[in-house]
């Protein structure tokens, strides 16, 4: 089959590139446009390494063709820290010692950002559920979810100031 | 070496013992830092292996033709293209690629190199197979009957008088222990002998194997891989290639996970070999399936325990016998879980025998304290149902027979000081262990033993002239091992954290390291780093010395400068490490201190762990409410990577209880190669995991250092098993205690009691 | 002469003994001693064993003293995970 052109918009940029009809989008984003902090760790869904929001909405990005990505707006790991500001999450995880060998750290903060964009105080056992499709096999998960739940109060507590 | 746990200086810690941020932490949040599959090179090829479908059987030929004709296929590979080694490399060798026979399913059988993995998927799809297909073998016990399928014809059972006449799957015979076991049952009160099991579960490490390799006809090569060992992996690979060392450069990627599971090779020679034929670099990625039916699980096992006690509690015979398979090669960790089954008590009589058993299963690999998880499940299950027989306190039982400093080890030497009794007390101590439980819920307790290892280390330390650090260390950094070689260099020195740079050197920059093991980085590479650091002081001194016009031994290095060591020294205003730095290239050039060294006396690690499960009566589900591990850490440099080592072993332990297993179908073949259907936990099937760091010093290391990373996994079977047992009142002797198998124990127990 | 113990599966390389008297300063000298002592033992010391001297335990350093009252045990290279 003959390749496809897809125009996407990738953490604020417009993105064009040509892609196999049964590539993945997360074949794509690594080997097409060297955006290498989703990993590939079953290919399956399974795992949540590859963890990307589309359009609102938190995905495997192994679970989503990259001909899906045209016309949509993408957010990966790589667009997170604005203006060389990392975000409250990515900072929490550093503070908290929230990672060990860091394979899953891109789609743990991912899913977690998709969390707090819908709700900014979530409880330990409402963080546990919305993660349960991330694996981390390193840190037991302990430090991960007290690193987002201090995120989630610190950012509750920097939208009530603003 | 004398222990100093003040630090050259002669105050308290400063660095060691602070949890600042890890050096490589900003890269792994941000999505930059490199993983083994995330290295690009021009001109690259794209690698994938050709595996058998067939648990055992005989290869009668493979015809590649089609694949080579196929367009955009730059090589085809099958065993012809390694040397035919026949030394202690050889198992490696069959594993990596097989070669008369196919030993399990998912062994390696050939591999291709083509322009795109849609090409390379192809080929593999043309390249012909003609198999022999032969009985296979995949429980233990099954293998070690006389008329099981024998997969190697000449493999003699070792440690057995006289040598057997005929070939087995047993590949030896352990065994350890002193005093008379049969005096020791006949002084008891009360013996109590089970039989348990457990399945083979995977290391799980989320990265699958990968690596770039490049191999030019000059004969040189350049390697990018994760793996825990980049010297294991250049040595290994040049041997099976035929290559001159010196001649291949392996660079360790960040490593997403190992476990013990990335201390060996698999694809690493495939891709260079395949590059050496192709003349352009390969990437050769393993997918998760093939990562679950081709590397590393660790040993399914089973375990005949018998432990007798006096009514007072006092342990007066031990005894096990212990069948561990290592899947199609020798080496199970049975020997370790023999040495390690009763190393937390203090026995006098105490027998351990093990066999190691093939099948036709993937080689296992390490895992994370290899065998001993599965001894202490056995080991500790029945410690808890002898104190439950007598009426003691499951804590109490085992303070009263613990191993301390003195005792005789069941696996022959005499400890030093160790912290065992310390994690009990810990333990006992802590609040969960008072807390009240509500109905169906039960809390176990279990110990843990781990030798602990050093081996072979070098490092570099070289004084940068703005006076920061470069510190080159050459064993990968797996969980935050960066940050404490940072800060154990800070310390000598007298700098600054953020002053110290530590990367993980390529194998042209340094001297022969181990590989990533045995929990021996922060206690050796740490050490090496701090001889290192001592001797840049040394030269700090010396220089400063040199300036000043007076003898070396007048200068003392303090907080960070060189002074003179009193008032007859001279009056000389301090110099301090960015002075000197800063004035090196005028006076005598670059300061640099190295460390080459084998680090041994590692000092053992103890833990105790704590756990409340409920079960669910109508399921069988068991969800853990709370855990707790004490363990004991000598030191702790940054504490909170050690609290991230308890944390993570314990919940691997849980995984390994409750739910994780290699399940085989008659066919031979793997049913559940992907983390859908073999199920590691995931964050709502766990609580926080508190964590009590004791420390008790090792002698071994200057600050008191032990290592922490593997202890963790070995109580928590055990554990969890006493935990269950304690919610339900029925014993749980096999692993994973998954929902089906605990509502099926509940039943049984229902169905007895209404009989009754 | 230092006392030598054998850890349980070396022993059926000995004939079933445990203990053995070796003259030698080091690791090594005790190890190539034992080698002597018991020929069959020794090519499972040439590949490797550990060796625990006053209850530290040593696998790669061969040219480690040890005093002629020391404790002496020989086991099993480990390897960890």
């Amino acid at each position: 089959m003959a390749a496809r052109h897809v125009r996407s918009i990738i953490n604020g940029d417009a993105v064009e590139f040509v892609c196999e009809p049964e590539e993945s989008l997360l074949d794509v984003l690594r080997d097409r446009l060297a955006l290498t902090g989703a990993k590939e760790g079953c290919g399956t869904g399974d795992c949540g390494a590859c963890s990307i929001i589309l359009d609102d909405r938190l995905v495997c990005s192994c679970l989503v063709l990259g001909v899906e990505a045209e016309g949509r707006r993408l957010e990966t790991i790589e667009g997170m820290a604005q203006h060389g500001e990392l975000h409250p999450l990515q900072r929490k995880f550093l503070e908290h010692a929230a990672l060990q060998c860091g394979i899953c750290t891109p789609g743990f903060l991912v899913a977690a950002k998709a969390l707090l964009e819908r709700n900014l105080n979530p409880t330990e056992t409402e963080v546990r559920y919305w993660l349960a499709g991330n694996l981390c096999r390193c840190t037991g998960y302990d430090k991960i979810v007290r690193a987002v739940l201090d995120a989630a109060s610190e950012m509750r507590e920097g939208r009530h100031a603003a | 070496m004398p222990l100093d746990q003040t630090a050259k200086s002669g105050t308290p810690f400063s660095k060691v013992g602070t949890r600042p941020l890890r050096p490589d932490g900003l890269d792994k949040v941000t999505g930059r830092a490199r993983f083994g599959a995330d290295m690009t090179a021009p001109g690259m090829l794209i690698g994938r292996v050709l595996r058998s479908p067939h648990a055992h059987a005989r290869i009668r030929s493979i015809d590649s033709s089609a694949a080579e004709a196929l367009p955009g296929v730059k090589a085809v590979i099958t065993a012809a293209d390694f040397l035919d080694r026949q030394d202690e490399h050889r198992d490696i060798l069959v594993n990596v690629m097989a070669r008369e026979k196919a030993l399990y399913d998912g062994h390696a059988v050939a591999a291709v190199a083509a322009t795109s993995a849609a090409i390379a998927r192809e080929a593999l799809s043309l390249i012909k197979v003609d198999y022999e297909v032969l009985p296979h073998v995949i429980d233990v016990e099954a293998a070690m009957r006389p008329d099981a399928p024998i997969l190697h014809d000449n493999m003699f059972t070792s440690g057995v008088e006289p040598r057997p006449s005929k070939p087995s799957n047993v590949a030896a015979r352990y065994q350890f222990g002193h005093g008379d076991v049969q005096a020791g049952f006949a002084a008891a009160d009360v013996v109590i002998e089970r039989s348990f099991r457990t399945e083979a579960t995977h290391q799980g490490y989320i990265e699958p194997h990968a690596c770039l390799a490049s191999v030019g006809s000059d004969g040189q090569g350049e390697l990018w891989c994760c793996t825990q060992g980049h010297f294991m992996v250049r040595d290994i690979s040049a041997a099976l290639l035929g290559m001159d060392i010196s001649k291949l450069r392996v660079t360790a990627s960040e490593i997403g996970g190992g476990f013990g599971g990335k201390t060996t090779v698999f694809i690493e020679p495939v891709a260079l070999a395949l590059s050496r034929k192709a003349g352009r670099p390969v990437k050769l990625v393993m997918s998760r399936a093939e990562v679950f039916r081709a590397t590393g699980p660790t040993s399914s096992t089973s375990v005949r325990v018998k432990m007798g006690v006096k009514r007072d509690g006092r342990i007066t015979a031990a005894e096990a016998e212990l069948k561990y398979q290592g899947g199609a090669f020798a080496g199970s960790p049975v020997e370790l879980g023999a040495m390690s089954a009763f190393a937390c008590y203090d026995l006098e009589n105490v027998s351990v025998i093990g066999y190691d058993v093939v099948t036709n299963r993937p080689k296992q690999a390490a895992y994370r304290a290899p065998g001993a998880p599965m001894s202490a499940f056995a080991v500790e299950s029945v410690v808890n149902e002898l104190a439950e027989r007598i009426g003691m306190d499951q804590i109490d039982l085992r303070l009263k027979n613990a191993a301390k400093e003195g005792t005789r080890a069941a696996y022959g030497p005499t400890f030093g000081p160790i912290g065992l009794i310390e994690t009990l007390k810990a333990a006992k101590a802590h609040p969960h262990y008072a807390a009240p439980l509500g109905p169906n819920q039960g809390r176990g307790v279990a110990c843990g033993f781990w030798f602990n290892f050093g081996g072979q280390t070098c490092v570099s330390l070289n004084i940068n002239i703005d006076g920061t650090v470069a510190l080159a260390v050459g064993t990968p950094d797996i969980g935050g091992s960066r940050a404490s070689m940072c800060l154990m260099a800070a310390e000598e020195l007298g700098v600054s954290y953020d002053r110290v740079r530590t990367v993980v050197a390529d194998t042209s920059s340094l001297g022969y390291n181990d590989v990533t093991d045995g929990s021996r980085v922060t206690f050796a590479s740490g050490m090496a780093t701090i001889k290192a650091a001592r001797e840049a002081v040394k030269k700090l001194c010396a220089r400063a010395a040199a300036i000043w016009g007076i003898p070396e031994d007048a200068v003392v290095w303090e907080e960070g400068q060189a002074r003179p060591a009193g008032p007859n020294a001279g009056a000389f205003p301090p110099l301090s490490l960015r002075e000197i730095a800063a004035m090196a290239p005028k006076t005598g050039g670059p300061i640099a201190g190295h460390c080459e060294f084998n680090a041994e006396n590692a000092g053992p690690s103890f833990a105790t762990h704590l756990v409340d499960v409920e079960v669910d009566p109508e399921t069988g589900r068991a969800t853990v409410l709370r855990y707790t591990v004490a363990q004991d850490a000598g030191k702790a440099v940054h504490p909170a990577y050690v609290e991230g080592q308890l944390q993570g072993g314990a919940a691997q332990g849980i995984g390994w209880a409750l739910n994780e297993e290699y399940i085989y179908g008659p066919d031979g073949r793997l049913q559940n190669p992907g983390f859908l259907d073999y199920r590691i936990p995931v964050a709502s099937d766990l609580p926080m995991i508190d964590t009590v760091i004791v420390e008790v010093p090792n002698p071994g290391h200057p600050y008191g250092v032990r290592g922490v990373g593997e202890t963790s996994i070995v109580p928590p079977l055990a554990a969890m098993a006493n935990a269950l047992s304690a919610a339900t009142a029925v014993r749980f002797t096999e692993l994973p205690m998954s929902p089906p198998r605990v509502l099926h124990a509940l039943e049984a127990r229902r169905m007895a009691q209404a009989a009754d | 002469m230092v006392q030598v113990r054998l850890g349980g599966t070396l022993q059926s390389y000995s004939g079933g003994r445990s203990t053995f008297e070796i003259e030698g300063a080091n690791i090594g000298q005790i190890l190539a001693g034992l080698g002597e002592a018991c020929p069959r033992l020794k090519p499972l010391l040439e590949k490797g064993v550990a060796v625990a001297v006053d209850g530290e335990i040593y696998r790669g350093s061969l040219l480690h003293p040890v005093r002629p009252d020391a404790e002496v045990f020989i086991l099993p290279r480990m390897a960890g995970g």
